[in-house]
């Protein structure tokens, strides 16, 4: 079972939440600004996502949606 | 690939205005999830404050009022007695329920009005920019304590729960936090029961939620969900401090 993340970029304001509570580590703060200027979060399909949703319960801009193959 | 999570649909499309790492994006969050899972989006009515909250009709796809600065529990009082079919509940800030709306809160849950309080509880005025509430910690450092708060000058910080539960009115207290996963899922658990008891007329709910924010706090966003674990929960302690069978 592979998990993957979207990040909606214009919603991110990059807080970090995501990254810190992800227990896969796929998350990472990217050189990328959207258009409010923040930094935003971005997902590393390499990585072993399993879904578990951590991030999306913790981002408080309501930015990611999380699915499942 | 199967979604496992998405935005509530009764969360409109604009963006927060809350600042990076607020709780109270997670809050507006959880309330919409949890009106959607009940089916209640015909039904629920929202007071909103003054403070942070007070755009939520921007993102609520629900009906939402907005109450003068502390009212909010009166103004539920009124909309509840005169549509006691609704879902009414009252989202409030520290420095709106515990110091200007004092009275109102008070003696709405001393009435044992059918409604429900969102209580969300910083630790400080957040919207004019930090300033002491009346939940600030002791020596917690905010604009108006450069020094920390001294009780001897400023007293001590308000636990909202515990004295509501002294109440006779009051039907069901809760404090929880959402400075983590866990935590939030208790959270949402915890507002859909006071959701819950309300439709089951069991009478005043309050559930109060230790939020992080961390531009005020001068915290880095995962320093703040920490702190409050560490340091916020020793004086506000998590838990049930009411629950009175319906």
């Amino acid at each position: 079972m592979k998990g993957s993340i979207q990040i909606d970029r214009e919603r991110c304001k990059g807080c970090a939440l995501c990254i810190d509570f992800c227990p896969e580590d796929c998350i990472s703060l990217s050189d990328d600004l959207n258009l409010k200027g923040y930094f935003v979060a971005a997902f590393d399909d390499s990585k072993e996502c399993s879904a578990c949703r951590h991030c999306a319960l913790m981002c408080p801009d309501v930015a990611i949606e999380v699915s499942k193959s | 690939m199967k979604t496992v999570y998405a935005r509530p649909k009764l969360l409109k499309e604009a963006d927060f205005h809350y600042c990076p790492g607020c709780g109270h994006g997670i809050i507006n969050r959880l309330l919409m999830e949890v009106i959607e899972e009940m089916d209640l989006q015909g039904d629920a009515i929202c007071v909103a404050p003054a403070g942070c909250g007070m755009l939520l009709y921007n993102y609520f796809e629900i009906d939402v009022i907005e109450s003068a600065h502390g009212r909010g529990a009166a103004v539920a009082t009124g909309i509840k007695r005169v549509r006691p079919q609704n879902l009414v509940f009252s989202y409030q800030g520290d420095g709106d329920l515990a110091a200007i709306g004092t009275a109102e809160g008070f003696h709405a849950a001393n009435r044992g009005e059918n409604i429900t309080v969102i209580f969300v509880n910083n630790g400080v005025y957040g919207m004019t920019g930090g300033q002491m509430a009346p939940t600030t910690l002791l020596d917690q450092v905010t604009t108006t304590t450069p020094t920390g708060r001294d009780a001897g000058l400023a007293g001590h910080p308000v636990r909202i729960c515990e004295v509501f539960s002294q109440l006779d009115g009051t039907s069901y207290l809760e404090r929880v936090a959402v400075n983590r996963p866990a935590a939030v899922v208790k959270a949402k658990k915890a507002i859909k029961k006071a959701f819950q008891r309300q439709v089951d007329g069991a009478g005043f709910s309050l559930v109060e939620i230790l939020s992080p924010c961390p531009v005020n706090w001068k915290m880095g966003t995962l320093e703040a969900c920490e702190w409050i674990d560490e340091v916020m929960v020793a004086h506000f302690p998590l838990g049930v401090f009411k629950e009175v069978p319906c």
